[in-house]
């Protein structure tokens, strides 16, 4: 499904003018606060009503304010996950989860609670209140919740940005497995690049009330002018190779092999891994005696000086076995830039260290990254 | 126990008793939907006449009691717009039980409405719109969030009606008079027995019934709150 969305909205010392269309999968709002995303979403949710706009999703026209339409929010069949859970307080996890299918029309295709219960590990929690959960389990049900009022679309505002990391840590798979399993459209709003590496499949980025990038989350968090040098960062597809004795997890990408802590995640399976421009060295000749695990080769394809002293280096990697092409970005100094005399086309070495890379930052790879991925999917098994 | 009371009170005092809390509870129950109706108008919509209806539903509580009455009087009399229309279905207030309770009523709606509209606006918005969202009509999220999450102010606005309805005086005697067994209430009993030589024994009977029922109401208007206030808190 396919959403394209137009809205024009003026509140006081802020204009939101934003217009896209993003295929299906998941499509992220990102951007800083007060960058317009919030009110993006409540207008598709019909909680907010734009000045001017029109929003389809699919072949389903919400809202055209030229043509007089705007459907209420009750009828748009969308499932709404809040920052701050919103739960029933008067009403058992259990009644929570159920609300909406009470008014989803019969027959509406909806998981069963079931497999809601079993997709976010709530079997514990039905009979309680959501007073007696803590922060991470309000927004598994407040995820179950949606999903059980069999919605077309799926909304979440930050669900995440009220947990502390390792709750957020809990919850982004259930996200990531919502995609795998479910796989129903949503519109995520984040402002965190770690999330938009792992979910998404369309990113747009905001800045002001206007669209500053639009495409694959491995060009636009490569498009530092969009997302700022601090978020800038490459998304290389990985595939797992073996998962060894000392903690490690052995991965193929195109610039050669990486060790990363234990990713849990079978061998075979593709995976997504995000890595912050400015956690990557580079180095002319391969360099030896060096504590970092891993070293990429690649191809200089673009110098870009930014303002200030820093530029970004991007490189092209692979095709390397079963893994495409990709596209490596180092942000350093144009001092460093100078002194190793770097020039587009040169070969380049990238050195990453292994626990620069967090855990957030590995994803499932359920979805083509874009930018630099070549058509064939990497999903066949290495060796 | 209830036999006790009868035997230890005399038998008009009795029929006082009887009645007044006959004509409380049916005031406070007839007049519970509009109270919700009436704080919800306040609390939520803006329209034009929105402080009209709020000064209207103050008005009682500033009013003498006995303009009040008369006010009652006039519209709700036989010779009243009101009256009139009512008596075409055979329904008359004037002297009559009916009519007590509907000065009761609307003495103690404001009480009741402040204390509804007090719980509306401690609703949080957000869980309405979620409700919303998750495909509940404007009817059905009042009925499913919003009822349910005020309960603990109507019940509190429905026992504080009550307990005013209980101890309605002077719009009570200026409507209905003070018909013994169809408009005098335990005030009104009160005041008829004080006229009387030799009635302060059972004006005093009275006055006990009446701190005793007001204590009563008081109490149990406290348990319910805490109990539904649990039962909303989600703990």
């Amino acid at each position: 499904m396919t959403l394209s969305l137009s809205i024009q909205h003026r509140f006081a010392g802020f204009e939101l003018d934003v217009a896209f269309e993003a295929p299906p999968g998941v499509t992220v709002l990102f951007g800083a606060s007060g960058s317009g995303k919030t009110t993006l979403v409540n207008a598709v949710a019909g909680l907010l009503r734009p000045d001017a706009g029109r929003i389809v999703a699919g072949d389903w026209v919400l809202l055209d304010t030229a043509a007089g339409r705007c459907v209420p929010p009750h009828r748009r069949r969308l499932g709404y996950v809040f920052q701050e859970g919103r739960l029933f307080p008067h009403l058992t996890v259990r009644q929570n989860l159920l609300y909406g299918r009470w008014f989803a029309p019969r027959g509406a295709e909806a998981p069963s609670l079931g497999h809601v219960v079993e997709l976010l590990g709530l079997g514990d929690l039905l009979d309680r209140r959501p007073g007696a959960l803590s922060g991470g389990e309000m927004q598994r049900v407040a995820i179950g919740r949606a999903l059980l009022a069999a919605p077309r679309l799926i909304l979440a505002d930050e669900p995440l940005a009220a947990l502390d990391e390792a709750r957020k840590a809990e919850i982004l798979p259930y996200f990531e497995r919502l995609q795998g399993e479910l796989s129903v459209p949503m519109l995520y709003v984040s402002h965190s690049s770690a999330e938009v590496a792992r979910l998404a499949t369309t990113v747009v980025a905001l800045r002001g009330g206007r669209v500053t990038a639009f495409g694959p989350p491995g060009r636009v968090l490569g498009d530092v002018a969009a997302v700022g040098a601090r978020s800038a960062a490459s998304v290389l597809t990985a595939l797992v190779v073996a998962h060894q004795g000392d903690g490690l997890t052995e991965l193929q990408t195109a610039g050669g092999p990486i060790w990363l802590p234990h990713v849990a995640a079978a061998p075979g399976s593709a995976l997504r891994v995000r890595i912050a421009a400015q956690d990557v060295i580079l180095s002319r000749a391969r360099p030896e005696g060096l504590s970092a695990l891993n070293i990429l080769a690649g191809t200089i394809t673009e110098i870009r000086p930014g303002e200030g002293p820093g530029a970004m280096v991007v490189l092209a990697v692979g095709p390397a076995g079963a893994v495409g092409p990709d596209r490596l970005l180092a942000r350093i100094t144009r001092r460093s830039a100078e002194a190793l005399g770097l020039a587009t086309g040169q070969a380049c070495h990238a050195i990453v260290k292994t626990v620069a890379v967090a855990p957030e930052d590995v994803g499932i790879g359920h979805r083509a990254v874009g930018a630099g991925t070549g058509p064939g999917k990497p999903d066949q098994r290495v060796r | 126990m209830i036999a006790g009371l009868a035997s230890w009170l005399g038998p008009e005092e009795w029929q006082a008793v009887r009645l007044s809390l006959r004509v409380s509870l049916v005031a406070t129950l007839a007049s519970l939907p509009l109270g919700v109706l009436a704080a919800y108008a306040l609390a939520r919509w803006s329209f034009w006449g929105r402080p009209l209806l709020n000064g209207l539903v103050h008005l009682p509580l500033i009013l003498p009691p006995v303009v009040t009455g008369y006010l009652l009087l006039l519209s709700f009399g036989r010779r009243g717009i009101f009256g009139e229309f009512l008596e075409q279905f055979g329904i008359v207030l004037s002297f009559r039980w009916t009519g007590a309770a509907l000065a009761a009523a609307v003495m103690a709606f404001p009480l009741m409405v402040r204390a509804i509209r007090l719980a509306l606006e401690a609703v949080d918005p957000r869980l309405e719109a979620a409700a919303s969202t998750l495909g509940a009509s404007p009817a059905w999220v009042f009925v499913t969030v919003t009822l349910p999450l005020i309960l603990p102010g109507v019940v509190a606005g429905g026992v504080l009606a009550f307990a005013k309805a209980m101890g309605e005086f002077g719009a009570t005697i200026t409507f209905v008079s003070n018909i013994p067994g169809e408009t005098r209430t335990i005030p009104s009993a009160i005041y008829a027995f004080l006229q009387m030589p030799g009635g302060e024994a059972a004006a005093g009977r009275l006055v006990i019934v009446s701190v005793a029922l007001a204590m009563a109401a008081l109490l149990a208007s406290e348990v319910l709150a805490r109990r539904v206030a649990r039962r909303v808190a989600g703990a």
